[in-house]
């Protein structure tokens, strides 16, 4: 593939406002229930009581997720009818609503929860990288919304090289399964885990 | 798609709102009503892009909202990307980027209506608004005439913070009150009424460094100030705390909760139990003082009352700041071990605090208002500037007096001329219940200012955009008891954009504009710089609505004072006269043609300032609003109110720990072993946004319990609880999380109360419970002092 568009998302700074999420669901106009692009927040650590005080390693980081265009995506695999697929010329996966037979096997599939069922269309709908903007040469809506220019878009392998990040942290799924063109500056203490966070 | 998806939006908008029409409480002319719509068959219409601002009460901000409209209707919401340095990009918050689910509510009030049923019940019937006007001017007369204009009572109210309409403190409404004689002024807040009435005592409104000044501080701590979540929009302050934090300053977060704040810049979270920060405080300054690390020369040169040799004169002996920290008064150090106990915070975590703090140059102390909520909220709000003089913080870059982050000062824009109130009398915001029920009775102790006495009970209540009637307002049962006897309040009238809580008790209820349907003007310059906005309405009025300003001319008209009132002037002729005044003052400021060329005017560079700085140079030419002209960490005009006041042990001279009626010592916690908090949650500003569906999916409304206390009570994530106290009962679902302090449980404030045939509330709202007992100064707010139980329904 020679392009694949992707975001970076600045995990360690990011305060769980979800401005993008609704800025996201204004621009699809997506009814409560559906989100393209969502905010999750993890918590860790324990509390230990000491005489009449409170000992306690506690933390907590915000991450923000939408389709992560999966350069492996589980999404595309398992679609009977195509109507999902991966854009040839940036990577970005795509629903072609006439194809959409609404079974929801990608909505199973996807590990990030990224294409959303649309009960009233009876489609899938999802993030489709605000493709009606970046043809107008503007950045994708959630780019421009976040109050504190967290999240970042561009090809996948430039954005790594400029900024860095990893493909994982705690409370995502494992990336070694589909390869999410996504990059995330990790919050204190969020990578230690068994994939090392670098999907390799 | 687009095209399709927004259609196939508005039309189920205009079905849903035909089927508000039908159900009866707004039933009667939906002919009127004006529903948004697009129509299929037509081709998509063009879009044009209207810049506009959020007039919310945040606290700040005004961010930029670039309205895509089409067809008449606002289709989508973009924002600012103009970054500049000094000026980053305005974006609106996620509460901004919801405001069509708020201007396309079904709920919306669509015409005036008058009361039918008792009042507080909820029944309305539609009339024509000259009924209303006819109705509101009859009852001005009459009960102005019975009673005075001490009668009257303009309600705090906060809802509409657009400068030129703005329901708070003053506006519009004041302007036509003042014409027919005036009306009982409030003070204060319910959002800082302790902090505005203390900070003065020690400080003499000494200034602190403007907000983007925290960038160079190498060390900031935060004491229950949650900007991230309440001040979090490209306009507000929460910017610069993040741009501290990406330059390098360690930042450490004082709070019982794991805030979002503290989630996203914090290096060190220290849980802490409500309503004892100031014994956290004072152990601070035990260990300064005890290992010689705080500045004596600066408390020398600056400072009243730190110890017995700068004590002002008068001052009984032993009643020093450093005094009271050693014991030598009372026979108790104030130790880390015995702040440990009240506070919950380990006595080794106060240690390192301490030296920390007083170790770091420059260190930014930052108070938010949640502490100055509670029972004695008047002792933290000096006890931090203390701190920020033992360390020699203040005047100093990077640093700071230890109060809330500054603005800068500009350019003020000439706003609505209100006139003068002939009445000179003014209770405490959160008093008015008192001021109903025994007015006459209230003395200077009581909080009553202006006048040695009043002459009348409150008889009619104006609340224009506010929800402090019943649902911001302390112990809704009691306020509900007061509101309902109408031998009491004998008129009431709300003028709002839904049917709220406080709307429910009006007599009269119109429905107001809201902010998409007007034209905002107006400056902003409290952490980004000076702004200026004229931003017209992006779209025609909807329903049957009226905006203030026609509401008070057509009742001017009825009260003879018409031509007094207009001056002759429209709405957009006003507004030129405002910015023709300011250019008097400040050539330099736009004229109107250039404003509406350019409806957003961003400030040249300015730099960061340092509060106080003149007063540090020299204190004797640049003496402070205290009486000694210093910093005043033992105030004499305190200790005289709390003698005169019989209020000594509650308000004393040096910020003392005042263990709260309802705090970790209090007794009643046998009975009720949580403490219970409300704070101000993302997903409303206030009590707006709570019926707003996206918002409610950004966080649903619930209590939240650390999971120790939730295990204890077989409570899992997800249950519905029953909340009370022997003020109220709430039902609500509970969210377990590890991110609050075990013994404290936390229910954000501004759901709409909503009870059942019981008088359960089963939306969450905390003032269902919370306690209407003033503070001992300011007679202002305690909404965080709460004890209750928790079990699972």
């Amino acid at each position: 593939m020679s392009k694949q568009l992707g975001f970076y998302v600045n995990s360690a700074n990011c305060a769980g406002c979800k401005t993008c999420q609704v800025a996201c669901k204004d621009r699809a106009n997506l009814e409560v229930g559906q989100l393209y692009r969502k905010v999750v927040k993890h918590e860790e650590g324990d509390w230990v009581k000491k005489g009449n005080a409170w000992v306690t390693n506690v933390t907590a980081y915000w991450l923000s997720v939408s389709c992560n265009h999966c350069e492996n995506p589980a999404c595309v695999h398992v679609c009977p009818t195509g109507a999902m697929h991966k854009r040839a010329e940036d990577g970005v996966v795509m629903v072609d609503p006439d194809r959409c037979v609404g079974c929801q096997s990608c909505v199973w599939a996807c590990p990030y929860d990224a294409p959303q069922y649309n009960p009233e269309s009876g489609k899938v709908g999802k993030c489709d990288f605000c493709a009606d903007r970046l043809a107008d040469g503007k950045r994708p809506v959630c780019v421009d919304a976040c109050p504190f220019q967290l999240i970042s878009f561009g090809e996948i392998d430039k954005l790594e090289q400029e900024k860095g990040g990893t493909r994982w942290i705690r409370g995502l799924a494992n990336p070694n399964r589909t390869m999410p063109a996504l990059r995330i500056n990790p919050p204190k203490g969020a990578i230690n885990s068994p994939t090392r966070g670098d999907g390799k | 798609m687009r095209p399709d998806l927004s259609r196939r939006s508005f039309l189920k908008w205009s079905a849903v709102l035909g089927a508000g029409a039908a159900t009866g409480v707004l039933a009667g002319s939906s002919n009127d009503l004006l529903v948004p719509t697009a129509s299929a068959d037509k081709a998509a219409a063009p879009i044009t892009v209207t810049p506009h601002v959020c007039a919310m009460n945040c606290g700040g901000g005004s961010c930029v909202l670039n309205l895509e409209v089409q067809d008449g209707v606002v289709t989508r919401i973009d924002t600012d990307q103009q970054d500049l340095a000094w000026s980053p990009a305005q974006r609106g918050c996620q509460r901004g980027r919801s405001m069509r689910q708020q201007l396309y509510h079904p709920d919306r009030l669509k015409q005036p209506m008058k009361r039918v049923g008792k009042r507080g019940e909820g029944k309305f019937e539609p009339i024509t608004w000259d009924e209303a006007y006819t109705t509101i001017a009859a009852n001005l007369d009459r009960i102005i005439k019975k009673y005075g204009n001490q009668a009257i009572f303009y309600h705090y109210a906060s809802g509409v913070l657009s400068p030129v309409f703005k329901s708070w403190p003053t506006g519009i409404v004041n302007r036509l009150l003042n014409q027919i004689g005036g009306y009982l002024n409030y003070y204060g807040t319910y959002s800082s009424a302790a902090y505005s009435f203390a900070a003065p005592y020690i400080l003499g409104g000494g200034s602190n460094n403007s907000v983007d000044d925290m960038v160079n501080s190498r060390l900031i701590v935060l004491f229950a100030d949650n900007p991230a979540e309440t001040r979090l929009g490209g306009g507000g302050q929460y910017q610069w705390y993040l741009k501290a934090k990406q330059a390098g300053a360690k930042v450490i977060v004082i709070d019982p909760r794991l805030s979002d704040t503290a989630k996203a810049i914090a290096d060190e979270w220290i849980p802490i139990r409500p309503t004892t920060d100031n014994a956290l405080i004072n152990a601070l300054a035990y260990v300064m003082i005890t290992e010689n690390l705080h500045d004596q020369a600066f408390l020398d040169k600056y400072c009243v009352g730190f110890d017995e040799s700068h004590l002002p004169a008068g001052a009984p002996a032993n009643s020093s700041f450093k005094s009271y920290v050693l014991g030598a008064a009372d026979g108790v150090p104030k130790t880390p071990a015995w702040a440990e106990s009240i506070t919950g915070v380990p006595a080794e975590t106060i240690v390192r605090l301490a030296r920390e703090i007083a170790g770091t140059k420059p260190t930014c102390l930052i108070q938010g208002l949640g502490w100055q909520r509670h029972a004695y909220g008047e002792q933290p709000v000096r006890a931090l500037p203390t701190l920020a003089a033992m360390t020699g913080n203040i005047g100093r870059k990077g640093g700071g007096n230890g109060t809330r982050p500054g603005g800068k000062s500009s350019v003020s824009l000439t706003g609505f001329p209100l006139g003068t109130n002939p009445v000179k009398a003014s209770i405490s915001c959160f008093q008015w219940p008192d001021a109903i029920t025994h007015g006459t009775e209230l003395r200077a102790k009581d909080g009553l200012r202006g006048v040695d006495k009043l002459d009348s009970n409150i008889k009619m209540i104006w609340n224009y955009a506010g929800n402090t009637l019943i649902n911001q307002h302390g112990d809704i049962n009691h306020a509900k008891k007061i509101l309902a006897d109408e031998s009491l309040v004998e008129f009431i009238l709300v003028h709002d954009i839904f049917m709220t809580p406080s709307a429910k008790f009006a007599d009269i209820l119109l429905p107001d504009r809201s902010s998409f349907e007007r034209t905002e003007m107006g400056r902003d310059a409290t952490s980004q710089g000076d702004r200026i906005f004229y931003t017209p309405g992006a779209i025609e009025p909807l329903y049957d609505t009226r905006d203030v300003y026609e509401v008070c001319l057509r009742l001017a008209e009825k009260l003879g004072v018409a031509d007094k009132f207009s001056e002759g002037r429209t709405m957009e002729q006003w507004q030129q006269w405002m910015v023709e005044e300011t250019r008097k003052k400040t050539p330099t400021f736009p004229t109107f043609e250039e404003l509406k060329k350019n409806p957003i005017i961003k400030s040249k560079e300015t730099p960061p300032t340092v509060g106080m700085a003149t007063f540090i140079a020299d204190p004797v030419k640049n003496k402070l609003a205290t009486p000694s002209g210093l910093i005043e960490i033992y105030s004499p005009q305190l200790a005289k109110m709390g003698q005169d006041w019989g209020l000594a042990a509650e308000l004393p001279p040096i910020p003392k720990y005042v263990p709260a009626w309802e705090g970790p010592e209090s007794p009643l916690k046998e009975k009720y072993p949580l403490q219970l908090i409300g704070h101000h949650v993302k997903r409303r500003v206030h009590s707006t946004h709570d019926n707003n569906p996206w918002m409610e999916e950004v966080e649903q409304q619930a209590i939240t319990l650390n999971e120790i206390d939730a295990a204890e009570r077989g409570i899992k994530d997800g249950d519905m609880v029953k909340i009370w106290n022997d003020r109220g009962t709430i039902h609500v679902v509970c969210r377990v999380s590890k991110g609050i302090m075990p013994g404290v449980a936390d229910l954000p404030q501004g759901a709409w109360h909503t009870p059942d045939k019981d008088g359960v509330d089963i939306r969450g709202c905390i003032n269902t419970i919370t306690k209407y007992h003033p503070t001992p100064g300011a007679k202002g707010n305690p909404q965080h002092t709460n004890l209750v139980q928790v079990a699972k329904l």
